[in-house]
C-alpha cells in the first residue's frame, strides 16, 4: 500500500510541475464541445437534446488524448524497470497510475462537463445525473486507456493507435453514460448509473492485470 | 487430456505442417462440397418467406458468417492465450493468420445484414445492439492487426496483441445476449436457443449445411495462411542467415 501512494504521490506532483499538459486537455475538452453549436447551429432545444452524447464524446476523445505517452515515458527514463523490480505487485502500480490519471484528467474534465452542460442548456434535473455518470464512467476509461498505453509501449507509431485499440473497447461506458445523461430527462438514469458501476468494478477487478501483463512483455 | 496433449504436440511447426498437409485437401474439397450444396439448398430448394420472399435467402450467408466471425475472435483469443502462456511460437502465426479471416467474416456479415435490413426493415443500418456490437467486432479485429503490426520487433508485437485479443472476448457474450437485453429491431436468437431451434426445420437445414461449408472453408484458408506464415518465417531466418 506504501509503494502505491508512493507512485501516486509521484504522478500526481509530476502532473502538477508539468500542469500545461493537463491544461491542454482541458482546453481541448472545451474546444471540441463549442464546436458543436457552431457546427449544428445554436438552437436550444437541439442542444440540450444532443449535449449528454456531445460531453461524453468530448470527454472520452479528450482522455484518450492524454494517454500515448503514460507509460513509453517510464521505458524511455528507466522508470518502468524499476517499478518491474520493486517488490509491489505490479497490478497494484497500475492501479496507482490509472488513479493518477484519472484524477489529473477524468475529475477535471468532469467538472468542467458540469459548466460545459449548462452551457448548452441541458436542464438543472439533468445534469446532475450526467456528472454521476461521468464520474462513474471516467474512472472505467482511465483504467482502459491505461492498458491501451501499455500495450503500445515502443511501438513504431503509436500515436493514433491508442483510440483505435481502446475506443472499441470504450463504447459500453459511452452507450451507458449517454443513456444516464438522457433518462434523466424523463425516466430513471438508475439502471444506467448501476450498469457503469458494474463496469468500473469490473475494470478494477480485471484491467489492473492486463495493463501489468502488457508490460512485462513491453520490457521483455 | 489427451487432446491437450494432442494439441501441444501439434504445436511443433514440423509436425503440424506434416498434419496440416495431410488434411487440407480433403478439407478443401469438403468445404467445396458443403457449399455447393449448402447454396443449392438455400438458394433453389428452401422455401420463400412469406412475407420477407426471396429477400430471406440472404440468411443463409450472413448467419454463417457471422457464426463464423465469432468462432474467429474465440479461436483468436485462445491463440492469444496460449501465445502468452505457453509460448507455442505457432500461435503467434495462427493468431496472425486469424484476424484478417476474421475481419473478413465480420465485413461479409455486415454487409449481407445491410443488403437484408433495407427491404425488410427499410434502412441500411440502425444503432441496434447486436449490429454495433458486431461493428466493435471489426474495430477489435482491425485494432488487433494494426497492434500486432506495429513494433520493429515482431515477437513483441505479438504478444502485445495477444493481450488484446484477450481482452476483447468480453464482446463475444455482449454480441451473443445483445438481442435478449436490449430487445431492438435485430430479431432474437432462434437457432441456438435453450428451448431448442424455433426456425422451420425446412430453413434449419439449409442453414446448417451452409455453416458446415463455412466452417470447413475457414479451417481451409486457416490452414493456407499459416503454412504461408510459416514460409514466410524460413525465408526471413534464411535471408538474414545470409544478409
Amino acid at each position: 500500500m506504501n509503494r502505491f501512494s508512493l507512485l501516486l504521490a509521484h504522478d500526481l506532483k509530476l502532473a502538477l510541475r508539468q500542469s500545461s499538459d493537463g491544461l491542454t486537455v482541458l482546453t481541448f475538452f472545451l474546444l471540441a464541445v463549442s464546436l458543436f453549436p457552431l457546427g449544428i447551429g445554436p438552437e436550444p432545444t437541439l442542444l440540450a437534446r444532443i449535449a449528454p452524447g456531445v460531453l461524453w464524446v468530448g470527454a472520452l476523445l479528450a482522455a484518450l488524448l492524454s494517454l500515448d505517452r503514460l507509460y513509453q515515458a517510464d521505458l524511455d527514463d528507466g522508470t518502468l524497470d524499476l517499478l518491474l523490480s520493486s517488490d509491489a505487485p505490479l497490478p497494484l502500480l497500475a492501479l496507482a497510475r490509472g488513479l493518477a490519471h484519472w484524477l489529473t484528467t477524468g475529475l477535471p474534465l468532469t467538472l468542467l462537463a458540469g459548466v460545459l452542460a449548462g452551457m448548452l442548456g441541458m436542464t438543472a434535473e439533468a445534469i446532475p445525473s450526467l456528472l454521476l455518470a461521468l464520474l462513474l464512467g471516467t474512472p472505467t476509461l482511465s483504467l482502459l486507456g491505461g492498458l491501451g498505453a501499455a500495450l503500445i509501449v515502443g511501438a513504431r507509431r503509436a500515436g493514433p493507435l491508442v483510440p483505435l485499440l481502446i475506443l472499441p473497447l470504450c463504447i459500453p461506458v459511452l452507450i451507458f453514460g449517454v443513456a444516464a445523461g438522457d433518462m434523466a430527462a424523463g425516466g430513471t438514469p438508475l439502471f444506467s448509473l448501476t450498469v457503469l458501476a458494474a463496469l468500473l468494478l469490473g475494470a478494477l477487478a480485471l484491467v489492473p492485470w492486463g495493463i501489468s501483463a502488457a508490460l512485462r512483455v513491453a520490457v521483455e | 487430456m489427451l487432446q491437450a496433449m494432442a494439441l501441444h504436440a501439434l504445436a511443433n511447426p514440423a509436425r503440424f505442417q506434416r498434419f496440416s498437409r495431410r488434411i487440407l485437401g480433403p478439407v478443401a474439397l469438403l468445404a467445396t462440397g458443403f457449399l455447393a450444396a449448402g447454396l443449392y439448398l438455400a438458394l433453389v430448394q428452401a422455401p420463400t418467406d412469406y412475407q420477407q420472399g426471396n429477400t430471406v435467402r440472404i440468411m443463409f450467408v450472413h448467419v454463417p458468417a457471422a457464426w463464423m466471425a465469432m468462432a474467429a475472435y474465440a479461436a483468436l483469443a485462445a491463440c492469444g492465450a496460449s501465445l502468452l502462456i505457453w509460448r507455442h511460437p505457432l500461435a503467434d502465426i495462427a493468431q496472425r493468420a486469424i484476424a484478417p479471416l476474421g475481419a473478413g467474416l465480420t465485413l461479409i456479415c455486415l454487409v449481407t445484414g445491410a443488403l437484408w435490413g433495407k427491404p425488410t426493415w427499410g434502412t441500411w443500418w440502425v444503432w441496434d445492439a447486436r449490429l454495433t456490437s458486431m461493428l466493435v467486432l471489426l474495430f477489435l479485429y482491425i485494432g488487433h492487426m494494426a497492434l500486432a503490426n506495429a513494433f520493429d520487433d515482431r515477437e513483441r508485437g505479438g504478444r502485445a496483441a495477444a493481450i488484446l485479443a484477450i481482452a476483447g472476448i468480453i464482446n463475444l457474450p455482449i454480441i451473443k445476449f445483445s438481442v435478449d437485453w436490449w430487445y431492438t429491431l435485430h430479431q432474437p436468437a432462434s437457432v441456438l436457443r435453450l428451448d431448442g431451434p424455433t426456425i422451420h426445420i425446412s430453413l434449419l437445414i439449409p442453414l446448417l449445411v451452409m455453416a458446415m461449408g463455412f466452417l470447413l472453408y475457414f479451417v481451409a484458408v486457416l490452414l493456407l495462411r499459416i503454412e504461408a506464415g510459416l514460409a514466410a518465417r524460413r525465408l526471413e531466418t534464411l535471408s538474414r542467415r545470409i544478409g
